[in-house]
């Protein structure tokens, strides 16, 4: 494996909010994640790198127990995930925000709507004023106050999942998940989204995991580079030191 | 052969871990009141129309198709009789909840089909909201509700339309067409064929939420379980109507 960014000094003062000890998991006959060790330390941008199907998303829906591995264990916030009750992993994952490809936003509901969903379902909250605040405030932090009642139909790729990202931001989360944010979009939107990445994550003061091919999502946003390669972490550092490797399958990412 | 054994255990199993999730979910706190409301407005509301015509037309064309043969016994003045109890015991449950399968429990499949591919459904999940709650409990109890309801709307509008074939000679008053019509029926006409559709009422919307909420990733997936819906709720309204009547000959008709 190639060279660690952080020394271990470094990493024993930083709290791990996410800790993966040797998870593997398969579909059928195919093992998608061959043995997967990695941590996510407090205040970090994490970014995954790796082909199509290496495993990369496989392994954050393990993260919020959207998957569940066959071996292994997998720590989020000093919690095991697989040994949650249902409760208790409900009160875990409105700690861990999630960011899908699509934005996944509920094509039904306006805007208003799908940022209202998480306060009144998740945190409960009934006042309507205090509602209408939380909703502008994030839809302000992501540059989109104005799309608040329009449908995700008439929203661009880009502004679906900065309303994607809106609706996670609003429960407040320690840790934040992106599944390929840049994803589909031309590279000017691409870099918006990153710079917005980073933005969040000095605004919310999150932890964050970005899973992406995108080596200008990644040089903007990442503090360390994980590379995966057929199931496992092949290559860790930061982007200057993997830009430099001698590795030709870490390198090609770089060309 | 084993693994089509296995398979098809496998689904029995999910079926019935879902269908325990959704009784689970019923009575649990944070009930989505708006949102059945808005499920009965689409699957009730929204389905008069198709449901009103079907009725009325069952009715017209059974007294049209029966009126000839039975004249030709001389028992003309049986057909608003047979039309009613026809109508009421069997042809409008089974007809309408087949309708409703093909119109509700496709449109179900595919809605939650859709939601599932674009992740929609995590999303939810990872929230930390219930989605079963949310997009399963409401939609199968408004289908529940809402089925005996379209069901007896569509009993009434049969009958008027029994009375407008029947009338188009001028054969009838308006009283006693349906002095005729109701004098052979009797409550336990009414009430096991009430008490069916509120079973095919569950079983279209308890379908069409599997179907949909268990769809493989992919767009194919959608169009398939909005088929695989319709389907598997049509083969369960014919299989529970078979049992409904076999039961209601024993306990009522005896």
């Amino acid at each position: 494996m190639e060279t660690l960014t952080k020394n271990k000094e470094q990493k024993e003062n930083t709290k791990t909010v996410i800790e993966l000890r040797n998870v593997k998991k398969s579909f059928g006959s195919k093992n998608v994640l061959t043995d997967i060790s990695m941590d996510l330390f407090k205040g970090e941008n994490l970014v995954v790198l790796g082909k199509s199907g290496t495993g990369k998303s496989v392994t954050i829906k393990c993260m919020v127990g959207l998957l569940v591995q066959d071996e292994g264990s997998v720590v989020v916030l000093d919690e095991d995930v697989n040994n949650l009750s249902s409760p208790d992993l409900k009160e875990l994952r409105t700690k861990v925000g999630f960011l899908f490809q699509s934005g996944a936003l509920y094509d039904s509901m306006t805007v208003r709507e799908n940022l209202e969903f998480p306060l009144t379902r998740v945190l409960k909250i009934k006042d309507q004023d205090e509602i209408k605040q939380r909703i502008e405030e994030v839809l302000e932090a992501v540059g989109l106050l104005s799309a608040i009642d329009a449908m995700p139909s008439d929203l661009s790729g880009g502004m679906r999942k900065r309303i994607g990202l809106a609706r996670t931001l609003i429960l407040k989360p320690e840790i934040m998940l992106y599944d390929e944010p840049t994803t589909g979009l031309d590279p000017i939107t691409s870099r918006e989204i990153s710079e917005l990445i980073l933005l969040m994550q000095k605004k919310y003061k999150t932890s964050s995991i970005i899973i992406t091919h995108d080596m200008a999502c990644a040089e903007i946003t990442s503090d360390r580079i994980l590379v995966m390669n057929e199931g496992k972490v092949i290559a860790e550092g930061n982007f200057e030191e993997l830009k430099n490797s001698q590795d030709e399958l870490v390198g090609s990412f770089f060309k | 052969m084993t693994t089509s054994v296995k398979k098809v255990f496998e689904e029995a199993g999910n079926q019935i871990s879902f269908m325990s999730g959704f009784f689970g979910n019923i009575f649990s706190r944070g009930f989505e009141g708006n949102e059945f409301i808005r499920q009965c407005f689409i699957i009730g509301y929204k389905s008069l129309s198709l449901v009103g015509i079907t009725g009325f037309i069952l009715g017209f064309v059974m007294t049209l198709q029966s009126e000839p043969t039975m004249k030709g016994f001389g028992a003309g003045s049986f057909v608003p009789g047979m039309v009613a109890i026809s109508i009421i015991r069997e042809i409008c449950p089974v007809i309408i909840a087949l309708i409703c399968a093909g119109k509700i429990s496709s449109s179900i499949g595919a809605e939650l089909g859709s939601m599932k591919v674009s992740e929609q459904i995590d999303a939810m999940e990872v929230s930390g909201a219930n989605p079963i709650q949310y997009l399963v409990v409401t939609r199968i109890l408004a289908c529940t509700i809402m089925i005996p309801l379209l069901t007896l709307m569509a009993d009434a509008l049969a009958l008027l339309g029994g009375f407008t074939a029947s009338n188009i000679g001028g054969h009838y008053s308006f009283l006693l067409y349906f002095n005729k019509a109701f004098s052979p029926l009797t409550f336990v006409d009414l009430l096991p064929s009430f008490a069916k559709t509120i079973f095919f009422g569950f079983a279209i919307g308890f379908v069409g939420c599997y179907k949909g909420y268990n769809s493989n990733r992919g767009t194919e997936s959608v169009g398939v379980a909005a088929n695989s819906a319709v389907v598997s709720a049509s083969l369960w309204i014919i299989l529970l109507d078979a049992i409904a009547v076999q039961l209601t000959s024993v306990f009522a008709y005896n």
